[in-house]
């Protein structure tokens, strides 16, 4: 494949916006209609109704994610996204997964450092029996001590395996680094001893304080309508607290200037490097944004691919991207090197965040951005699920049911000025936090501490 | 019942696909999904990397990079970010049959997409310092993919084993010394014998006709020669395998041992009819999932392994592969894991699967395809695949059809048929201590940190 980059970079905030009313807002842009559809019991969704195709599909999410595990036992949420549909209600897991079979649904939940979310897919001629699965999941999973310690097994090979692998633990070692003490530094997985340690209650605990219904955010598309989708929500998440029990998580910016290198015996390092960014509401946001997309976003028309890849062949893979979380930014970013020349890639990584600070972009760079940005984002909802997905995005943002209409011209009007501010705001390459695996030569290798292969030093 | 709203509910979605061809012999397919704007505009060439000159592996992929450099009307590396700046999406892909070019772009884009597709396809110009640097890339993708990664190595070394004469035994990508070879020659022979229009097959799908595709083809591919040395690809085949194959890497970087087997085993082009469904089915009950017969019964009755599992791969033009796998909490535990699954293919032999365990599997297939279909990059993506792999528009249309009649019969026969150790690879990953920097293979650091 001529591209692969090794992660995506999904923006994800919480927030909460209150819809009292029944209504519907059409996105001329997008041909499609969003109605914002509210339960006899004060649920909220959001829903583009598609009957072309006999099935529909529901993301959703709480606020909370991997930043609400317990102080000292990291890696409960994530447990948790494997638990829900190993036995709820009456259904023991064989049967729950058995019954999953029978009417062909799919259910999968993911634990971000905000929130915590769940993708639901059925065909509508099993819409009844599928939802009636999705509630049980939700309201009443048993985290049955055998199915607890069956999957624990499971976590722990898969850390075991992540240990090991050069991507997983530059970005994990990234966030300790950045954030010390904070929950965003924890490792979202947890580690082999917190896993280790983690029980029922743990998970029960967790399942009480985060799955309430006062930060949920639903988005539904697909063959259903309103008045359908209304008493379904009161079905599948009437029964949660009405209140979700959460502990404050303080806003943080990450720790700057360092650069740390974890001994793997590979032959390519693998770096994480990242900075301050902006929040999502910040006016600042969406000059950042295109920003990124001129610096290393926009894969073969960004300057760090030209630069590192296209004219040196120094790595298959660089980029950048901009991530707000909702206690605080990022300016990140990865490049995969062989050993020997890794340090090269960081001297032009470096070099290229100093040249646009001190330059900003062409004008030619930034109308391509822009025509990229604005021309694809019809590609972003294609699909019932990729809608589904925009959607709750757009709701844990905080932006506002009309957001899809206005987002292009907020592309539009972001001029050199801004660009050029923001870069040097943003892009101090002396403030880099920059994690290596691998075996660096030269100086980065001499210069910086080392820690055992397996076991990283936590910052 | 779901299979007839299945049918209907896809056929609402996506429309019926149809294909002609233009005089030139490039085969054209349009699948029409009018809900969005956008279009998936796709080349898919009969060239892979099994197609490759021996001692030039790597060479089908490189070309690939390659063909982002530029014609004399497209300057060097200005394709994608031309795509980018109509506000499309581009990439390309290779496997050991087929090579593929594909961009997502809004519908009034399509004749931009489908001039510089056509222009490339005969027009490509080389330099050698962009093609050197080129090359660099590309060991950096091998060892991003394949040398940082313990699993894609035994992988490799397993494929390896596991074709003896076939070219499927060579890596996609290639290997490592030959690839460091590759040259700006080796590169323009193979584009010169292998891509032309006549070679060639375009799926466009998203919101088109056929009428105003076949226009676009007509004015943009339809001008193109065809290339008389085109000729039906014939591989060296598979001698009879009289041994079954095993094999170790141990590795300081593999998180848990691991026990993977793979069978060779007939693919959709190349199997009886009937014997890929029946595989496929197999597969799904033995090793897919929760509620797979492996998972309940090594991971959830025996707690011998954290996760277990296989599948069926039957995409080749010229033979498929099963693959079982299980990953042991220690090494110790591998023999018994392998017996286990040992016992259960002996079981499988012997008593085929349930038609309970049948149904279940065929609804979760025929689910999955309908999720696929509401997806137009996927549905581009079966098209060509199948298509450029040796199977009909009708094989492709009928295969929800086909898989509903397969029985508990035909798994049983397939299974008895297939599953034969002799043409089978096991193969083990060992996690090995840290070696010291001393001993250890890897570059030696020059000065050894003291912190």
């Amino acid at each position: 494949m001529r591209f692969l980059r090794s992660r995506t970079t999904p923006s994800r905030v919480a927030a909460i916006t209150a819809a009292c009313l029944l209504f519907w807002i059409s996105t001329p842009a997008m041909a499609m209609k969003i109605q914002s559809v509210k339960s006899p019991g004060g649920i909220e969704a959001w829903l583009v109704e598609e009957h072309s195709v006999p099935l529909f599909a529901m993301h959703f999410a709480f606020e909370g994610g991997s930043s609400q595990d317990p102080e000292g036992k990291p890696g409960v949420a994530h447990f948790i996204t494997a638990m829900l549909d190993e036995g709820a209600g009456e259904l023991t897991s064989t049967q729950f997964q058995e019954q999953m079979e029978e009417f062909v649904l799919r259910m999968s939940f993911d634990a971000g450092k905000d929130s915590f979310y769940g993708t639901f897919q059925a065909l509508s001629e099993n819409r009844d029996k599928a939802t009636d699965l999705l509630r049980l999941a939700l309201t009443r999973p048993r985290f049955e001590e055998q199915a607890v310690e069956r999957i624990k097994k499971q976590l722990l090979s898969s850390l075991a395996f992540e240990a090991k692998s050069p991507d997983n633990v530059a970005a994990k070692e990234w966030y300790a680094t950045a954030f010390p003490g904070h929950p965003y530094g924890r490792p979202m997985k947890g580690t082999p001893e917190s896993v280790g340690q983690i029980g029922k209650q743990d998970l029960e605990t967790y399942h009480k304080r985060v799955f309430a219904r006062d930060t949920l955010k639903v988005a539904v598309v697909g063959d259903i309508d309103a008045a359908t989708l209304a008493a379904m929500l009161d079905k599948v998440f009437g029964a949660l607290p009405a209140k979700a029990s959460l502990t404050a998580v303080p806003t943080v910016a990450p720790a700057a200037g360092q650069t740390k290198v974890i001994d793997m015996n590979v032959p390519q390092s693998v770096v994480q490097f990242g900075l301050k960014a902006v929040p999502r509401k910040d006016k600042e946001f969406v000059p950042a944004f295109v920003l990124n997309h001129i610096l290393g976003g926009g894969g073969f028309s960004s300057r760090l691919m030209e630069e590192v890849r296209e004219k040196r062949g120094l790595a298959y893979s660089v980029y950048s991207y901009v991530q707000p979380f909702a206690r605080t930014a990022i300016f990140g970013g990865g490049v995969a090197t062989k050993n020997e020349s890794i340090e090269e890639s960081l001297d032009v990584i470096r070099s290229e965040l100093k040249r646009m600070a001190e330059q900003g972009p062409t004008p030619e760079e930034l109308a391509g951005a822009k025509s990229y940005l604005t021309g694809s984002y019809a590609l972003r909802f294609d699909t019932s699920p990729k809608i589904a997905g925009q959607l709750l995005a757009i709701q844990i943002e905080d932006l506002g049911i009309g957001f899809i209409d206005q987002r292009n011209a907020q592309i539009d009007a972001v001029t050199m000025e801004d660009v050029r501010r923001v870069a040097k705001l943003l892009l101090q390459p002396d403030n880099m936090i920059v994690t290596v695996v691998g075996r660096p030569a030269g100086n980065t290798a001499k210069a910086l501490p080392t820690a055992a292969q397996g076991q990283p030093k936590k910052g | 019942m779901l299979t007839a709203s299945f049918t209907t509910g896809e056929a609402r979605a996506a429309g019926r696909a149809s294909e002609f061809s233009l005089p030139n012999g490039m085969q054209v397919v349009v699948i029409p999904d009018h809900r969005a704007p956008v279009i998936t505009h796709m080349v898919w060439y009969r060239v892979g990397a099994a197609d490759e000159t021996r001692g030039t592996s790597g060479i089908a992929h490189f070309l690939e990079h390659l063909m982002f450099k530029g014609t004399n009307k497209i300057p060097p590396g200005e394709f994608s970010k031309i795509v980018a700046r109509q506000g499309g999406q581009d990439n390309a892909f290779t496997t050991h049959d087929v090579t593929a070019y594909f961009q997502r772009v809004a519908k009034d884009r399509l004749p931009l997409v489908m001039q510089m597709e056509a222009d490339r396809m005969v027009n490509l110009v080389l330099d050698e310092k962009g093609v050197l640097t080129e090359r660099d890339v590309i060991l950096e993708e091998r060892r991003s993919r394949t040398e940082n990664n313990p699993t894609a190595l035994l992988d490799e070394q397993m494929s390896a084993a596991l074709y003896q004469n076939h070219p499927y035994h060579t890596p996609v990508i290639g290997w490592m010394h030959e690839m460091a070879k590759l040259s700006r020659q080796d590169a323009l022979d193979f584009y010169k014998l292998h891509y032309a229009p006549n070679n060639a097959i375009l799926v466009v799908a998203g919101d088109v006709t056929e009428q105003d595709v076949r226009k676009l083809a007509e004015e943009t591919y339809g001008k193109l020669p065809s290339n008389p040395l085109i000729k039906p690809r014939s591989r060296p085949g598979e001698p009879p395998q009289r041994a079954a194959r095993r094999l170790e890497l141990k590795d300081s970087r593999a998180g848990n041992p691991t026990v993977y087997r793979y069978y060779l085993v007939p693919s959709y082009s190349s199997a009886a009819p009937g014997e890929a469904e029946a595989l496929e089915l197999m597969m799904k009950v033995m090793g897919s999932g929760a509620t797979s017969r492996m998972y309940k019964q090594i991971v959830v009755e025996k707690h011998l392994s954290p996760s277990t599992g296989g599948y069926y791969s039957g995409g080749g033009l010229d033979s498929g592969r099963i693959a079982f796998y299980a990953v042991a909490p220690q090494v110790g535990d591998l023999d018994k894991i392998e017996a286990e699954i040992d016992a259960m293919i002996a079981t499988l032999v012997e008593k085929g699967v349930t038609e309970a365990e049948l149904s279940l599997a065929k609804k979760a297939y025929l689910a999955d395809h309908i999720q696929e279909s509401d997806n137009q990059s996927s549905l581009a993506r079966r098209y060509g695949f199948a298509l450029t792999t040796g199977q009909s528009l009708k094989d492709i249309e009928e295969w929800p059809d086909r898989l509903k009649k397969v029985t508990p019969e035909d798994v049983l026969r397939v299974a008895r048929k297939h599953l034969d150790l002799t043409k089978s690879v096991t193969g083990r990953l060992i996690p090995q201590p840290v070696p010291t920097e001393s001993a250890g293979p890897g570059p030696v650091k020059a000065g050894a940190p003291k912190t």
